[in-house]
């Protein structure tokens, strides 16, 4: 029976390898690649470790590869993604969490129609706001800036952060706020004193999504900005895109890696509050 | 402290569904008014009304002289004790216990000296510096109530405080809110759904259904002279027995008839003769307590109609013990001293004391005598 079992454990643990390196093998492409020279890439095989570790890629891919017409690197394209995603992620959390708090506690007349309005906002497709999005940018005087991405991504994010703030909060107690209402405490008091101090899982998810979203997005990039205020995604896509003679697969990764490290660097670090706060329903106490 | 008057309270949802249907009520400074019912019956609507916590449809309510209809929950010197106790999960318990405090901004030493006053009475102390997920049930149920009496209300209001505690502690922390009680001499308004709660507590109680108020009075009065079927049913436990039955005249008296597969016995009825004299003949609907049916040991009083009853079911309760038979093809409950009670399968002397019998109109449910 015990030898039963472990001949299936085995089955299932060579299983879980066989997937895990099928998932991380185009990583390690990329990582590999990125610090070989170019010779080494066209001698060597996809597998191969670089013959000697040379960074020189990441520097171009950082300071000076071009993109187009400019030659910058992603290093000004990265930090406007940072000023972009920033605000939008921060912006799009706050109105979702006050929402939430609305539509879950504060209910009034409609309340439930707005929230299934706002629901709709999840399955809009992104081309089809397109252009009266970039209609309405351009009453504003924001078109092609950053300020007009951050607003595009606050709009289309709320959607998702007041379903996410929410669903959480229905989970709440509702005699939280009618113990607040009759100690005295106002709307703000009671948002701020008592549900925010406990939303703290809730946060790590939103934060992670919008982070994700934003960070990721192409098409809004690609739309809704223009040269000097292009999101790295946007930028990634150039660079590879642009060919002055010899196609550089180590800067082209490089790149590709520079692109995806803040997501990853989100998801390292907060995951498995974003896992806990997708599961956490109740709020004990 | 405040007297609390209900009157002509209605509440009507958006839908159209009339949860309260004319409520009128009344207690004096320092009653303990209970607010029982099945669930469903509007008993938390009304008090979330009387908190302010829901709109009012019609009618006023009125805390000392002040009409507190259109007041906000805070500006009705009241305080609440919520079912799941609602205590603020960041929170220490102290914070717990000032927040109310703190909004209202008092002295930061004023404060502190309730905290510290209402701590020492519900013997919190030692937690004070919790949060509220370290506590145990009871224990987070003290803090609910110290929070609440830290405020020194006009009116205290208890959703079913107790139904989330476990049946020893609940019976413990019902004593406690009664000593609160006779101590502060607070007045009370407590929303339960278990009709011992509502008994041992109240100086008034409210049983509730379908929004209406079946009958308002105090616990020993409800118990005794039930309003309708649904209140003789819903207080008492076990609950009160009954018995469909024809009154006869026999001998110049009414009684009832009632037959188990043994024979048959006339009870006698203790009722005004003048006021049953149209329902000879007729069905009605014979009321007795389990306690009015016993054995002849328990009865010690001569002179009761008893007969011999064939034992069904016995259910041993530790002071007493519960007979089932058969009476009119219905089941009936009876208590029974331990040692006298008989095993099922033989027969037993049952002695029935009609002097608290009551009856009903099967038809309209209401009482007759």
């Amino acid at each position: 029976m015990a030898n039963k079992l472990s001949i299936g454990r085995l089955l299932v643990y060579a299983a879980l390898a066989l997937v895990a390196v099928y998932y991380l093998l185009p990583l390690y492409v990329m990582l590999t690649t990125s610090f070989k020279t170019l010779d080494d890439i066209r001698q060597g095989n996809l597998l191969s470790l670089p013959q000697a570790w040379n960074g020189g890629a990441w520097a171009k891919a950082w300071a000076s590869a071009c993109t187009g017409i400019e030659c910058g690197g992603m290093k000004g394209f990265f930090w406007n993604s940072v000023k972009m995603t920033v605000p939008a992620v921060l912006i799009s959390t706050m109105f979702g969490a006050v929402n939430g708090y609305v539509v879950s506690m504060w209910r009034f007349r409609g309340s439930d129609v707005l929230f299934t309005m706002l629901l709709v906002g999840c399955f809009i497709p992104f081309q089809v706001v397109l252009l009266p999005m970039a209609q309405l940018l351009g009453y504003l005087g924001i078109a092609n800036t950053t300020t007009g991405l951050v607003l595009v991504h606050v709009i289309y994010g709320t959607a998702f952060t007041t379903l996410f703030f929410r669903n959480f909060y229905v989970t709440v107690p509702d005699e939280l706020v009618k113990a607040g209402r009759i100690d005295g405490a106002g709307f703000w008091t009671i948002f701020f004193r008592i549900l925010l101090p406990v939303s703290g899982p809730i946060f790590v998810v939103c934060i992670i999504w919008q982070f994700t979203q934003i960070w990721n997005d192409f098409l809004f990039g690609v739309v809704f900005a223009a040269g000097e205020s292009q999101p790295i995604t946007v930028a990634l896509n150039n660079l590879v895109n642009t060919s002055t003679g010899v196609k550089e697969y180590n800067v082209d990764m490089a790149s590709a890696i520079i692109a995806a490290l803040p997501t990853l660097f989100v998801y390292m670090v907060a995951g498995r509050y974003f896992v806990r706060g997708l599961t956490a329903g109740a709020v004990k106490g | 402290m405040a007297s609390l008057s209900i009157d002509n309270v209605c509440k009507t949802y958006n839908n159209g569904t009339d949860v309260l249907k004319g409520i009128d009520i009344a207690i004096d400074d320092g009653q303990f008014l209970i607010l029982v019912g099945p669930s469903g019956c509007g008993k938390s609507t009304l008090l979330n009304m009387i908190a302010g916590l829901d709109d009012i449809s019609s009618g006023d309510i009125r805390i000392g002289e002040r009409r507190v209809n259109d007041l906000s929950p805070k500006d009705r010197d009241i305080a609440m004790v919520f079912q799941s106790y609602a205590l603020y999960p960041s929170m220490s318990v102290r914070q717990n216990i000032s927040f109310g405090l703190e909004i209202r901004k008092q002295p930061k030493a004023e404060i502190d000296a309730t905290v510290n006053r209402v701590a020492e009475m519900l013997q919190i102390t030692h937690l004070l510096d919790r949060k509220p997920s370290q506590l145990s049930g009871g224990q987070r149920q003290r803090v609910a109530m110290g929070r609440a009496l830290a405020r020194n209300p006009s009116i205290f209001l208890f959703d079913e405080p107790l139904s989330n505690l476990d049946a020893k502690l609940r019976v413990e922390m019902r004593t406690e809110i009664k000593l609160m009680h006779q101590r502060l001499k607070s007045t009370i308004v407590y929303v339960t759904h278990d009709q011992i709660e509502a008994m041992t507590l109240g100086d008034r109680i409210a049983v509730m259904k379908d929004g209406i108020v079946q009958q308002f009075g105090s616990p020993q009065d409800i118990y005794d002279n039930p309003a309708n079927l649904f209140v003789a049913g819903f207080i008492g436990s076990p609950s009160m027995n009954f018995i469909p039955a024809t009154v006869v005249e026999s001998g110049g008296q009414l009684g009832v008839k009632v037959c188990d597969d043994h024979g048959c016995v006339v009870l006698p009825l203790p009722h005004d003769k003048a006021k049953l004299a149209q329902w000879v003949g007729k069905d009605v609907i014979f009321g007795i307590r389990p306690e009015q049916i016993t054995d002849a040991r328990t009865a010690h009083r001569e002179g009761l109609p008893q007969m011999d009853c064939h034992v069904k079911v016995i259910e041993p309760t530790g002071p007493d013990t519960l007979i089932f038979v058969t009476l009119n093809d219905t089941k009936v409950c009876c208590r029974a001293h331990p040692t006298e009670a008989k095993r099922p399968g033989d027969a037993m002397q049952l002695v029935f004391d009609v002097s608290k019998a009551v009856l009903f109109d099967p038809k309209t449910e209401m009482r007759i005598a």
